[in-house]
């Protein structure tokens, strides 16, 4: 007989199960008045933020559910969204319609990486996340050799703006400048001193609807099954490599768009290194906002992307005031989010053996000796 | 009785596995709302039979089998489990087949759920249909009413006791309309006496509206309590068919067990009662999953050969996994007038106690290295053998010629086949692996020998050589042997007494030239009523 | 021809494939006008530089902690070592052994309480180790910006605090082993023996630790943990040995590296350097549960050399830089690979 949790319990069981993103609330608290930052600046910030990197962070949410962890894989997404970028650019396409654009023409690429990506994680069950984030690696130095040495010339750019001044290879960094903000400024709307970007706000929402009703239909179901159990999913009938990797390809899909719309949000292309921080950054932010590598809802989205970005922004000028140096902000910023996943998954990975151990042990039933 | 057809018809049921004879001529009928208890020692064959009832691929695998299957009077053959849910056969094994995290209702109707259209289908297919949760609901309902127990719809499995886990399992297997045939695999092992009330209640119950039910157990009083005929099974061959209210507890157990008793198989031995006891067990339990030890109490005299024996599941094994230290345990063991200190394979081999356990690949070999090093390892870092002190004993270095003499030794005495010292275990059969972990065992020089399953898996030949190694390091050096088997044949062929294990304890100690009968009653468990004293020598 | 397709299981086609691309490599050299006897030279060197790196990764896989993805901590305790004894002062000899000397304390309690952390999570090894590599090489960012050094050698010019980025060894321990009693053949060819040497007494201990008592017990854990505890083994304490060593070996391989590179590397310098050395000992035909040190030997020869020659022989043939995509696609797609072989379930 259980007795009903008083208010007590509650409060201490909210605490607990929110530890990280209250952690974080506080830390916060202590560092944004060090920074000198206005209330004003920080909301906008905050504004810019969740429009350009919610997106990103959305579309992890489909592999966990699928049981297969943080996929670090959406770095190859965000490579073929780059890809469609110069490709579009390439063809003169500006504005809105440059970024649909870009889009369509990356989909089919993203959908070919996640399915290599998906094929190869089945080929790795139970180091997904370590298969992933080298696989990430892998493709980037794939994509390096295509954009600097066989773009331009076996693969021609007319666009000579491009093209590197040897002849051949795109350049370092590309203005967007036909696409820059594209998505944001859509819909102008201001409030007060800041705009606000509801166009990309709309896209999102749409996305979390898509979430939301994708978990009801029978390929979410069967995703949350195989996220569980994939030997029960299996004897069932279920078809648990092909989720997996359907799974996978619907989180590069969703990782190449929102790489697209973090691009024209920025608006320039960092040809060689724009990926190179998106699966850190984005792993990092949903752990901060109280996901973890088993479970991770819409809500922690939301709430990471702002965490993460507020610590992100006030860290250096938090670390200047504290110790004198910008740069110790900075790389304090950089280690929180390694720090913070290398927690996550210690924690999840120790978790999982304390599980294993107890699932050896019910087999045989509640009775005591 | 009425004339139709039998729901299932088993005809002359025929299956080999690599030459060997599991299953010959089995025929088997079950009728709609009748329930049949399946009764049999281990490897007597019910689980062959029913790996082939429901089409599991190993069958078809290993050569397929000779016979007919027949459903409602039409001959049938599975290629795979969903053939034979699709022909409206549902079967509840042991382990759970369960989701944690879903709800009761979920697990039941898992990848049967309920499903409408919508827009997107059209364009992407049918796997994006909405479930129906309502209608769902509504199902999973109606079978949990139909078991006649009290679940939430939307308990999560995670949450439930593991009565209910087994009554979710039970009613996804039920809630299909096209359910005729249910098999049952030794349902109550895991539930309480009430919940085991229970259930079989909601057997009864199931069985009046028309399905059929095979209920496999070992468990006599649910057998008299519930099956309508009993078909007993030994050494492949169905030995008794007869309906339950035309046979009682002692034949049963007689013809389980039974087989001519040939008049050399009680061992000749010097066997003196009065001899000290080397070691004893007092109150052991151990938490050996599938093999839970509940309490167990025993004394063994030196230089005996002690055998344990019993049905699967009942514990027997746990015993030597528990002494040494590889599962958690409790109670006390004295060895040598010593208490021995548990859940430390360290100590336990210190001691001087050795152990070759029935995972022959699992725990007992070292598969991807060399044989020489499998069998001198345990000595080597038990005991401090095949190593040379350098610098004053500071750096023990590893002697790989006495290793390497030492294996050897054992290949020529137990007459070990391999191209070397150094051929990988892997690479051996079954038999010379087996002997392998012996030769480890004996490298060790133990005062007492623990072996589980010592002919497990082995071809006959070897089987018999196996146990003369082990009578023969008996009569040699005076080791006290516990043997732990699941053939009876083979305990009263070399051991000076039996023990049988029952539900995690000992249910009584028989000389090998105790009767079938005697041994049998004391694997099936009692009747509640019987105040049956089985004769034993303590 | 069952001989051949015997040697091709066992070596497995990525290591034949590279092999070949090794040997057209050199032989296609000279006809773009690149040097045998330098790329030799510059081989070997690279051979040196790495092997104990390498090395380190042999005891953690023995063990069945999987590949060490966490060797940046050893090559922290390695720079903090370095470190230490340039703003000692000691040159030369006295300064490379210094450095050894400093650094054997850090990488001691580092390897410990590493060893420590991957006791409890077993099956997870490789993640938890690439993170905590990842994170303690940020925390260091932060920490050689604000540790007590002061040598004008290595902290910021104009009254500047904190660590450059670089150090240079010039004037301190440069080259100390590669000169000892190094070989020269004319202009092109040197063979650094005293490097050499070295990594061969570093090799010769690893071999006779695993012919002792515990090393035996360590492979056998690696091999079959259960058999192992059977035998009566603490299977935690001889991973958390196997960690110890590999977090020292890793701290000693990257003081070998620097003194032939030249330079310390700090900050995020050892960010990446886990992922070569996994490289190449998958190279050289090793899993990710069993490793030795032949393995070590032809995995390093053939992945330096691969790194050597391809940019020079392909910058000469098509004048543009490779080195770095042809680094990052070799390594990351062993590795991949190797992590997509079926092994025996870990328990």
């Amino acid at each position: 007989m259980t007795k009903k949790p008083g208010f007590k319990d509650t409060i201490s069981h909210i605490f607990i199960g929110n530890a990280v993103p209250i952690m974080f609330i506080v830390l916060i608290a202590f560092a944004i008045p060090l920074s000198g930052f206005s209330t004003g600046y920080l909301i906008e910030e905050m504004v810019t933020r969740l429009g350009r990197d919610s997106f990103l962070v959305l579309s992890l949410l489909l592999p966990i559910m699928a049981g297969m962890g943080l996929n670090f894989g959406i770095v190859l997404g965000a490579m073929s969204g780059q890809i469609g970028i110069i490709l579009v650019t390439n063809w003169g396409v500006t504005g809105v319609g440059g970024l649909f654009l870009a889009m369509a023409v990356a989909t089919p690429l993203a959908v070919l990486m996640g399915w290599i990506a998906g094929i190869v994680l089945n080929r790795a069950k139970g180091r997904e996340m370590v298969t992933s984030l080298i696989l990430g690696f892998f493709i980037n130095g794939v994509y390096q050799l295509v954009v600097l040495y066989i773009m331009g010339k076996i693969i021609p750019i007319k666009n000579s703006a491009l093209v590197l001044s040897r002849g051949y290879g795109i350049r370092n960094a590309i203005d967007l400048k036909g696409m820059r903000q594209s998505l944001d400024r859509l819909i102008p709307l201001k409030i007060g001193d800041i705009s606000v970007p509801v166009a990309t706000f709309i896209f999102i929402a749409l996305l979390c609807l898509f979430i939301w009703w994708f978990a009801k239909t029978k390929l979410g179901h069967d995703m949350r099954a195989v996220g569980q159990d994939m030997a029960v999913a299996e004897d069932s009938g279920i078809k648990v490599e092909r989720t997996r990797i359907v799974a996978i390809i619907l989180s590069t899909i969703l990782a190449c768009y929102g790489q697209i719309i973090f691009l024209q949000n920025i608006g320039t292309l960092n040809t060689y290194n724009s990926h190179d921080q998106t699966a850190t950054f984005a792993v990092a932010a949903l752990l901060i906002g109280g996901a973890s590598v088993a479970r991770a809802s819409i809500p922690n989205v939301f709430v990471g992307v702002i965490l993460f970005h507020l610590m992100f922004v006030v860290s250096p000028m938090a670390g200047k005031e504290l110790m004198g140096s910008a740069m110790i902000g900075e790389y304090f910023r950089v280690f929180v989010s390694y720090g913070i996943i290398a927690v996550s998954i210690v924690l999840y990975a120790w978790k999982r053996l304390k599980e294993r151990e107890r699932a050896r042990r019910s087999l045989r039933g509640a009775k005591e000796s | 009785m009425t004339e139709q057809q039998p729901l299932l018809h088993m005809e002359s049921i025929t299956k080999e596995y690599f030459g060997n004879r599991v299953l010959t001529d089995v025929c088997l009928d079950v009728d709609r709302g009748e329930v049949l208890g399946l009764v049999g020692e281990n490897g007597a064959g019910k689980s062959t039979l029913m790996n082939i009832l429901f089409g599991m691929s190993i069958i078809a695998q290993t050569g397929g089998y000779a016979g007919k299957l027949c459903i409602d009077g039409k001959e049938v053959s599975f290629q795979n489990p969903f053939d034979a849910l699709k022909a409206g056969i549902g079967m509840v094994h042991q382990e759970f087949s369960l989701i944690p995290g879903f709800t009761a209702t979920e697990n039941i109707l898992l990848n049967g759920e309920i499903l409408h259209d919508n827009i997107v289908t059209k364009v992407f297919g049918p796997r994006l249909k909405t479930l129906d949760l309502p209608e769902m609901r509504a199902v999973a309902e109606k079978s949990i009413e139909l078991l006649g127990v009290e679940i939430s719809p939307d308990t999560l499995v995670a949450e439930m006791p593991i009565g209910h886990k087994q009554f979710t399992e039970l009613a996804r297997e039920i809630h299909r309309p096209e359910m005729k045939l249910l098999v049952l695999d030794e349902p109550t092992a895991v539930l309480t006496e009430s919940e085991a009330q229970v259930l079989l209640t909601s057997l009864r119950r199931l069985a009046t509206t028309g399905i059929g039910i095979i209920f496999i157990t070992h468990r006599l009083q649910e057998i008299f309590d519930v099956c309508d005929r009993i078909v007993i099974l030994r050494d492949g061959q169905v030995v008794r068919e007869v309906a339950t209210r035309d046979i009682e507890i002692g034949q049963v157990a007689e013809l389980m067990v039974g087989r001519s008793v040939s008049a050399k198989s009680a061992a000749t031995s010097d066997y003196n009662e009065n001899t000290e006891t080397i070691i004893s067990v007092d109150h052991l339990w151990v938490d050996m999953p599938g093999e839970t030890v509940k309490d167990v109490t025993l004394e063994v005299h030196k230089g005996e050969i002690f055998g344990i024996g019993g049905l699967a599941g009942q514990g027997k094994l746990g015993i030597p996994n528990g002494v040494m230290g590889l599962y958690a345990a409790g109670g006390a063991v004295t060895l040598h007038g010593k208490p021995i200190h548990l859940n430390d394979p360290a100590a336990a081999l210190a001691a001087g106690m050795a152990f070759v356990s029935e995972d022959r690949r699992g725990v007992g070999l070292l598969l991807e290295e060399a044989l020489d090093w499998n069998i001198a390892f345990t000595a080597m870092q038990a005991q401090n053998k095949f190593l040379r002190p350098l610098l004053g004993g500071r750096i023990q270095w590893r002697d790989d010629k006495a290793i390497q003499n030492v294996a050897l030794e054992y290949i020529k005495a137990l007459d070990i086949k391999c191209t070397g010292t150094d051929q990988p275990a892997q690479e051996l059969s079954g038999g010379n692996q087996q002997k392998i972990c012996l030769a480890k065992a004996f490298a060790v020089q133990p005062d007492v020998l623990f072996v589980s399953e010592p002919t497990r898996g082995i071809d006959v030949g070897a089987k018999s050589l196996v146990l003369k190694a082990l009578r023969t390091y008996n009569r040699k050096n005076g080791t006290t042997i516990i043997m732990v088997s699941s053939e009876l044949e083979e305990l009263r062929s070399i051991c000076d007494r039996i023990a049988i294990v029952d539900e995690g304890r000992i249910a009584g100690i028989l000389p090998p030239s105790a009767t079938a009968k005697e041994f049998g009653l004391l694997m099936i468990g009692k009747l509640k009523e019987e105040e049956d004293k089985v004769n034993s020598h303590e | 021809m069952n001989r051949i397709r015997g040697f091709v299981d066992k070596a497995g086609w990525p290591r034949i494939i590279i092999g070949m691309l090794l040997l057209s490599l050199f032989i296609v050299a000279p006809s773009v006008g690149i040097r045998v006897d330098q790329s030799m030279t510059d081989t070997i060197v690279r051979f040196g530089m790495n092997g104990i790196l390498v090395l380190g990764m042999v005891p953690m896989v023995q063990t069945g902690c999987g590949l060490n993805f966490g060797l940046p901590l050893g090559i922290i305790a390695g720079l903090l070592g370095a470190t230490i004894s340039i703003e000692l002062g000691l040159t030369g000899l006295a300064g490379f052994a210094g450095a050894i000397g400093f650094t054997a304390p850090f990488a001691l309690l580092l390897g410990w309480s590493y060893g420590k952390l991957l006791n409890r999570v077993k099956g997870d090894e490789m993640m938890i180790a690439t993170y905590v590599g990842f994170s303690s090489v940020s925390l260091m960012c932060m920490m050689w910006m604000l540790l007590p050094y002061r040598s004008p050698k290595m902290i910021w010019g104009y009254g500047g605090s904190g660590l450059r980025t670089t150090i240079s060894l010039e004037g301190f321990w440069i080259h100390i082993l590669d000169n000892f009693l190094a070989i020269r053949i004319g202009r092109n060819f040197m063979f650094p023996t005293g490097m050499i040497l070295f990594f061969a007494f570093m090799a010769w201990i690893m071999w006779a630790f695993f012919h002792t008592k515990t090393g035996t017990a360590m492979t056998a854990v690696g091999s079959n943990p259960d058999y192992a505890r059977a035998a009566g083994i603490n299977v935690d304490k001889m991973r958390t040995i196997s960690v110890i060593m590999s977090t020292v070996y890793g701290a000693i391989g990257i003081l070998v590296f620097q003194q032939s590179f030249g330079f310390i590397q700090l900050y995020n310098g050892p960010f990446f350097m886990a992922l070569p050395a996994v490289a190449a000992i998958l190279i050289g035909g090793a899993s990710v549960n069993k490793a030795n040190i032949t393995n070590v030997v032809i995995g390093t020869i053939l992945f330096q050399g691969i790194l050597t020659m391809t940019p020079s022989v392909i910058n000469s043939a098509i004048q543009s830089d490779l080195s770095e995509v042809v680094r990052i696609i070799v390594s990351d797609g062993m590795i991949v690979y190797a992590l997509t072989r079926v092994t025996r379930k870990s328990r």
